[in-house]
């Protein structure tokens, strides 16, 4: 069982400190990810996503108050390496990433190719030309033509942008990858593109994703499980199939509810309120303010439950 | 690399980037030729040279080229030793073991001034009876006027200004003045023509010899006049090229790039390295340079290198940090620098690979306009006196002009040349500078 479990995150917590308090992004999170599975993270803006990804990957940016938990990477808690091992060991090397706003990661001023190349240079020692053809092997992979490895970012349209990025965090052949929104600020066509790379790469490759996004009829295809984030933490854990015509937990239920459907007659749902700020987040269940189903006990904090597999945040379930 | 043709092409697009090209090139060729022609040790001997060097120029005398624009023609000097071909040298043996010896000095005469002075120098060789030498002047209307005779030693000058009995032959008049002067005409006028200075020694020894150099000191001389120590002056602007384009571009350089370095490590690092940095700037700016400079040139070495060393270092601090940093925190926050340093990107990498590119098409222009400023900064700290003390620059000529009084003198060229080129040059790079600023500066590109 473990030797299938390829990343495992308990507990993980992630505190930014501002003028006003602690902003408690990530707080308490606890997944799994098998080998060569794809995780989909959903959840409304401003629940901490990006900022679990960052955690994932340790890229903290300086007003970290508390950043604690443990991740194991094959079973290795990469938690205990130091920063510069884990920049010279784990990232890139294990786990890479695909940033939000991936579009705008290339360097105006390099060609895509080189900075595809780059990674490559600064992790596995190769030298230029060999770097550039390890580039060009990942540009077949996403389907980017090979003459573009000479061109300038600005010189390819998003989706292109988009590719080189997904072929950046491919090159240096990690074994997991955090793709962060990969498809925002791009037209459907292109999304169904990109999703298709990314099946693609799923089976040639094998490599696990963790996929962050807002694109829950896209993301369907693609995902193996789904965590559901709401106010820094995960309040449902389950498998696709069943979380996308069942999803257990009230906020799931309505998110699900508020993607259209192509048939039937049921109109889109919405979720009345905003997600809480994070800088004091509700005692009890951080969701009952907005939930439909809420009563008195939600004023506590719920215990996870295990349903048939499924894990879920709620007293509905316990 | 097809993108600096291409952007050489965009700033060949200017007709002002064209000339002030053509122009900086010219500078660059005389540099060269001058490095070539006049290597450095060379120029510091004839600068630093006396009367051994330079005894044959007159004294702070405009250059020939003013002939063009006068209608009374000044002369040039006229310099005549035994080797040129205008003088003849005829030595008949005589009885006893003596030699007679006749020297004769030809030259055109076609000027409508008087010259400044009239020397020979005689250099004669024997052991203890010195040679008798009688000197006559031969006018272009055949008159033979009898000059000075005396008994030549080792090493004798005559200058005929000198020469009393002379003098009063000439009813005193000055040599320079009467020898040429035309008979016919009322007042003081040349007589145009061929003179000859003729020479009769006398030796008495089998060994004995006489030579003699005849110097005619004009009121012109050569491309750039003379100054008051009669150097001819086109050494100080021929060298002054070369000196003003080097000073003014490694200091533009070492400027410029240091203090983008020091921003970019700044902003990037952060923290305390940001603000001891932002701190130091302030201070660095509020501190005067023109007296720190006075005071190194006074205490410290006067040499252009040292004091160059000085401004560079006195101004990497500078205002260049706190713009450069402007641009760096703008581009730091941009995200592929995250992405960057997401992969794994070192510091030193991402510093010179990801920074630093960003502000090259801010840093063409501030470089090429900075040069100038260092040009004219040599320049003034040479006219404050604190020009390097053995080097020939602009700065020096006008500083020498200055202290002598050229302008009050009439010595227009003096300044001007100098000045002139001065001025070239500064105009030359901001023409340049301005076509760069236009094809690199985004804000500035015209759409």
């Amino acid at each position: 069982m473990t030797d299938k479990i390829l990343l495992s995150v308990e507990d993980l917590v992630l505190h930014f400190r501002t003028s006003k308090g602690d902003v408690r992004a990530v707080d308490g999170v606890n997944f799994r990810l098998g080998r060569d599975e794809a995780v989909v993270v959903l959840g409304e803006s401003g629940c901490g996503k990006t900022s679990l990804a960052k955690a994932i990957l340790r890229l903290l940016p300086k007003n970290v108050s508390t950043y604690s938990g443990r991740v194991y990477l094959n079973g290795e808690d990469v938690m205990q390496l130091s920063d510069e091992q884990y920049r010279r060991q784990v990232r890139w090397l294990r786990m890479s990433m695909v940033p939000q706003a991936a579009m705008n990661s290339l360097n105006p001023v390099m060609k895509v190719g080189d900075q595809v190349a780059e990674p490559c240079i600064i992790h596995n020692g190769l030298n230029k030309e060999q770097a550039l053809a390890q580039a060009s092997k990942m540009f077949q992979h996403v389907g980017v033509p090979l003459d573009f490895l000479h061109r300038y970012a600005f010189e390819l349209s998003g989706g292109m942008r988009q590719r080189v990025a997904i072929a950046m965090s491919l090159v240096t052949s990690p074994d997991l990858i955090v793709l962060d929104e990969p498809t925002s600020a791009l037209d459907v066509l292109t999304q169904a593109n990109i999703f298709n790379v990314l099946k693609g790469i799923k089976s040639e490759l094998g490599i696990s994703f963790i996929l962050i996004t807002h694109d829950i009829a896209t993301s369907s295809e693609l995902a193996n499980s789904v965590a559901v984030m709401y106010a820094g933490q995960i309040v449902e854990t389950s498998d696709a199939h069943r979380f996308f015509h069942e999803p257990l937990h009230p906020y799931s239920q309505k998110l699900m509810a508020s993607v259209p459907r192509l048939r039937g007659h049921q109109e889109p749902d919405f979720i009345t309120g905003q997600p809480p700020s994070l800088l004091f987040p509700p005692t009890g269940c951080r969701f009952a303010e907005r939930c439909t189903k809420r009563f008195d006990r939600c004023s506590q904090e719920p215990p996870i439950t295990e349903q048939d597999g499924r894990l879920v945040k709620c007293w509905l379930y316990s | 690399m097809s993108g600096l043709r291409r952007a050489f092409k965009d700033v060949m697009q200017f007709p002002t980037a064209v000339v002030g090209l053509l122009i900086i090139f010219t500078l660059v060729l005389l540099s060269i030729y001058t490095i070539v022609t006049i290597p450095y040790s060379e120029a510091i001997r004839l600068w630093r040279g006396g009367e051994e060097v330079w005894g044959d120029n007159p004294r702070a005398v405009p250059p020939a080229w003013t002939n063009l624009f006068r209608q009374q023609k000044l002369p040039e000097s006229v310099v005549l030793t035994d080797e040129s071909e205008l003088v003849g040298k005829q030595m008949t043996a005589m009885s006893d073991g003596m030699t007679d010896v006749l020297l004769e000095y030809t030259f055109d005469y076609n000027y409508d001034a008087f010259p400044r002075d009239l020397i020979v120098f005689y250099t004669a060789k024997y052991e203890s009876l010195a040679p008798y030498v009688a000197m006559f002047w031969v006018t272009p209307d055949g008159r033979e006027i009898r000059l000075g005779d005396f008994t030549s030693r080792p090493s004798q000058t005559y200058r005929f200004d000198q020469d009393d009995r002379l003098m009063r032959r000439l009813r005193g008049i000055q040599p320079q003045v009467a020898l040429f002067d035309d008979p016919e005409v009322d007042g003081e006028q040349p007589l145009r023509g061929t003179y000859t200075l003729r020479v009769e020694a006398l030796l008495f020894e089998a060994d004995a010899d006489l030579d003699a150099k005849f110097v005619l000191y004009g009121q012109v001389h050569g491309l750039a006049g003379t100054d008051h120590r009669r150097r001819d002056l086109s050494v100080a602007l021929l060298w002054g090229i070369p000196l003003a384009l080097s000073f003014g571009l490694l200091g533009a350089l070492g400027t410029s790039i240091l203090s983008m370095f020091i921003a970019a490590i700044g902003v990037w690092f952060g923290g305390v390295l940001d603000e001891l940095i932002q701190r130091i700037t302030e201070v660095n700016m509020l501190l005067p340079t023109l007296p720190i400079l006075i005071m190194v040139g006074t205490f410290q070495s006067r040499s252009i290198w040292a004091m160059l060393g000085w401004i560079i270092a006195l101004s990497i601090f500078g205002g260049a940090v706190k713009g450069y940093r402007a641009i760096f925190l703008q581009v730091k926050e941009a995200p592929y620098i995250e992405a960057a340093k997401a992969y794994g990107a070192g510091n030193a990498r991402i510093i010179t690979l990801y920074l630093i590119p960003r502000i090259i098409p801010v840093l063409i222009p501030n470089l090429v306009n900075g040069i100038p400023g260092f040009v004219f900064l040599e320049a003034a700290l040479a006219v404050l006196g604190l020009g390097d003390p053995v080097l020939p620059t602009w700065g020096k000529l006008i500083n020498d002009a200055h202290s002598q009084g050229a302008l009050y003198n009439g010595q227009y060229y003096w300044i001007l040349q100098p000045t002139v080129l001065l001025m070239l040059t500064g105009l030359a790079f901001a023409m340049v500078g301005f076509a760069l600023d236009r094809v690199f500066n985004p804000r500035l590109r015209e759409v």
